[in-house]
């Protein structure tokens, strides 16, 4: 790119994705990073900033502690006009929205709970977790619901065990989880949830601590954390555990039933499930967007990102970056390239991750396993999907059928 | 040809565990602590392009990826 020549303008988040490619970001984003990596972006309000669509350069600002991910400096939201309203900080144990130092402090007691080893041997208890959940759909009968039968169960009670949520408690608390990550509740009930979910959450660190049990909650009371910070934490990674798996496994399998070859050689072949799983993270992205500010100028793809600028970094984009990777709209459950961005790069990237992939892993192959004739019960265009406003994309709801005899 | 070396900052990393994921012949992550653990420092031709990509998606840097030079010095090349 050449200084000084005019640089592709976004003036506003796309709203919606193109009718009929759901799986595919909104074509504006698609189009933005056609004109190049980046591209000038006005907040609603009129501030300028950026948005990063081209995967060397999210990858590049994801590494790059220049930019940074302290709540307080993100004044400016993709699609929401702050004013002149001030945003505070993040509060203690939201690790997510916090640069260093602060933010190992919470990140470093948590990572040797999340290994890859440990992880796996998780596997068993997840594979029990689904084989029960199959069950049940089997008992029911088709047509039902692959998000309340399946998707959100399933990582629902795994989080919940390993972080010590009590079985009684999951059904209400996940409500209150959904309704701060559908994008599509009202302020007055978001503000509810949000209170009764901090409650909720201060009542069962102080349980914790009063009588410890097996889980990484209880771990973290021996800690010097605050009660305070034990709650940020376990809501962010409640939220974490809670939502994104969630939406990859009902999403993913809507993926693979719009793609018959590639689930009929997932079927053919269980051993393609782990590069079956990256592809599918890759391709869908359900993270779709995040936010940094830069902290000083900083040269990035022949512009200057000026101190205090905003910057949308595009996930979905970055990952379907065809000069990263070939035929980027296409699912290739076999494809070898590796290094997608859908947990992110640098500091914050996914903590989780190792337990989504074992999560998908077992979950999406128990499941093909199980109804070798699984299949959408209503035409495509009538799976009701997430709005590009919510976080985290996904389907909100999604028949599926079988054929009795087989099961 | 000398084999490539790998080395490890244990203080940078943050405990993803792409390595032991990506190379689990040659890292693995602390059981405690989660922070990488280097199994060979100069893993065999089998493991080589398996430990090269670990230290490429390696989210926090804190794999290094020294090439043997012609010359037979150290180069680095973990990007």
């Amino acid at each position: 790119m050449v200084m000084g020549e005019s640089v592709h303008t976004v003036t506003t988040m796309p709203t919606a994705r193109q009718s009929g490619c759901p799986f595919d970001p909104p074509a504006e984003l698609i189009d933005a990073r056609r004109h190049g990596p980046i591209s000038r972006y006005t907040f609603p309000g009129g501030k300028p900033g950026w948005l990063i669509t081209g995967y060397d350069l999210v990858r590049s600002v994801l590494a790059d502690s220049r930019f940074s991910s302290r709540k307080e400096l993100m004044r400016h939201h993709p699609t929401i006009d702050y004013g002149d309203f001030e945003v505070p900080p993040a509060p203690p144990g939201e690790f997510l929205l916090m640069d260093e130092p602060q933010h190992s402090r919470y990140r470093k007691p948590l990572m040797g709970k999340f290994t890859v080893r440990r992880m796996r041997l998780l596997s068993e208890r997840i594979e029990q977790i689904t084989a029960d959940h199959l069950d049940a759909m089997e008992k029911t009968g088709p047509p039902t619901d692959l998000v309340t039968a399946y998707a959100k169960p399933i990582p629902a009670v795994i989080i919940c065990e390993l972080l010590g949520v009590p079985y009684q408690d999951r059904g209400s608390f996940q409500e209150q989880v959904d309704s701060f990550m559908n994008g599509e509740t009202s302020d007055e009930d978001l503000m509810a949830a949000y209170t009764a979910t901090q409650n909720y959450l201060a009542e069962l660190v102080a349980a914790k601590r009063a009588n410890p049990t097996d889980d990484v909650l209880s771990d973290l009371t021996d800690s010097d954390l605050t009660d305070e910070e034990l709650k940020g934490i376990a809501l962010i990674l409640l939220a974490a555990g809670l939502d994104t798996t969630a939406n990859m496994l009902a999403l993913g399998t809507f993926a693979l039933l719009r793609n018959p070859e590639q689930l009929a050689a997932l079927r053919a072949d269980p051993a393609l499930i782990d590069g079956a799983v990256e592809e599918l993270l890759r391709y869908l992205s359900v993270a779709k967007t995040f936010m940094r500010t830069a902290l000083e100028d900083v040269e990035l793809g022949g512009r200057t990102i000026k101190s205090g600028s905003p910057v949308i970094l595009s996930y979905n984009t970055a990952n379907r970056d065809p000069e990263r990777f070939a035929d980027p709209h296409v699912l290739d459950l076999g494809r070898q390239q590796g290094g997608h961005l859908a947990f992110g790069h640098g500091i914050h990237q996914c903590l989780g991750q190792q337990l989504a992939r074992v999560e998908m892993r077992v979950a999406f192959r128990a499941l093909i396993e199980r109804f070798p004739t699984l299949r959408l019960a209503v035409p495509a265009e009538e799976v009701g999907l997430r709005s590009e406003t919510a976080d985290i994309y996904g389907v909100k709801s999604m028949p599926v059928t079988w054929d009795k005899e087989e099961s | 040809m000398s084999p490539a070396r790998l080395s490890v900052d244990r203080e940078r990393c943050i405990g993803a565990g792409m390595c032991a994921l990506t190379a689990p012949e040659v890292f693995d992550q602390d059981p405690d602590d989660g922070r990488v653990l280097l199994l060979q420092a100069e893993p065999p031709a089998a493991h080589r392009a398996a430990a090269q990509m670990a230290a490429r998606v390696c989210p926090s840097g804190s794999i290094t990826f020294h090439k043997p030079e012609p010359n037979g010095s150290w180069g680095v090349s973990a990007k």
